[in-house]
């Protein structure tokens, strides 16, 4: 029941509105009405996630707890860089949010990383950046010193 | 000249191999099944490591040269491939470094997740 006040609130919202007869339960919004209203909000809130933050990682599982092999390197590598203070978001606990994001982004897979709402890419490509040191020059751009640079630093 | 590895023949790894060959015609090609290392059953076909090196990767960046990848297997990303890693290399990049990166160690997230198990049924029918 919550979940129809909430799309309902945010169909309202956007303006749109399907009117259908009542059904036996009471509901008056079809599935798919309710799916696609549902869908174009969630865009919308992607949009401003991704800008929120300077880092952003749609990941499975959580920083703490990652629940992936993928998503599990690329919050090793941002801790690696020093960086532990940024978005993150579980797509194991909203399954609109996992195909939300692979939608927005016109991405397949997840992980997915944004830098000051950017789209950077998947574990592969930060790994890829990691390693020829594009990394360390990206999270300079928003602002991050990275801590391989400043161990670097320490070492000379 | 170019050589296509893939292990263990099969409808996926086959469609796989054809489709990233016609769209960036590979001088080199890697398609590998790494499904046995993840927490789905024996004989999955959902989790993919490509190594694609192709001559229309110059001048693109990682994310550009990704998407051609993703474009390319785009039916098989919706239906049957849940993971796909992907390593797109220029013939000079390959020369200079031949080599495969390997997969992060499976923690485990597949297991229980229906989207795989949809996946899983989608690549047996």
């Amino acid at each position: 029941m919550n979940s129809l006040i909430r799309s309902t609130a945010r169909c309202l919202r956007s303006g749109a509105a399907v009117y259908l007869p009542r059904q036996a339960d009471g509901c008056v919004w079809s599935a798919s009405a309710r799916f696609l209203c549902a869908s174009a909000d969630l865009q919308k809130d992607l949009g401003e996630m991704v800008k929120k933050d300077k880092v952003v990682v749609f990941m499975k599982g959580t920083p703490a707890q990652p629940m992936c092999g993928f998503s599990n390197a690329v919050v090793q590598i941002l801790r690696m860089h020093g960086v532990d203070d940024y978005a993150s978001y579980n797509v194991l606990e909203d399954s609109e949010l996992r195909e939300g994001v692979k939608t927005f982004s016109n991405w397949p897979t997840i992980p997915q990383v944004y830098f000051s709402g950017e789209f950077v890419g998947g574990c592969d490509i930060l790994l890829q950046m990691h390693q020829n040191g594009d990394l360390v020059e990206e999270l300079k751009k928003l602002g991050i010193s990275s801590a391989l640079l400043e161990a670097e630093k320490e070492s000379k | 000249m170019w050589s296509c590895l893939g292990q263990f023949s099969s409808v996926t790894i086959e469609l796989i191999i054809s489709k990233l060959t016609d769209t960036l015609e590979p001088v080199h090609l890697e398609v590998h099944n790494e499904s046995h290392m993840h927490a789905v059953p024996p004989g999955s076909e959902s989790h993919f490591r490509v190594l694609v090196v192709s001559s229309q990767f110059e001048g693109l960046s990682l994310i550009k040269r990704h998407r051609l990848v993703n474009e390319a297997l785009k039916k098989e990303l919706s239906s049957c491939v849940h993971a796909l890693s992907i390593q797109a290399k220029t013939p000079e990049q390959w020369r200079s470094n031949p080599s495969l990166a390997k997969s992060p160690p499976c923690m485990g997230g597949s297991r229980g997740d229906h989207t795989v198990e949809e996946k899983l049924k989608a690549g047996r029918e």
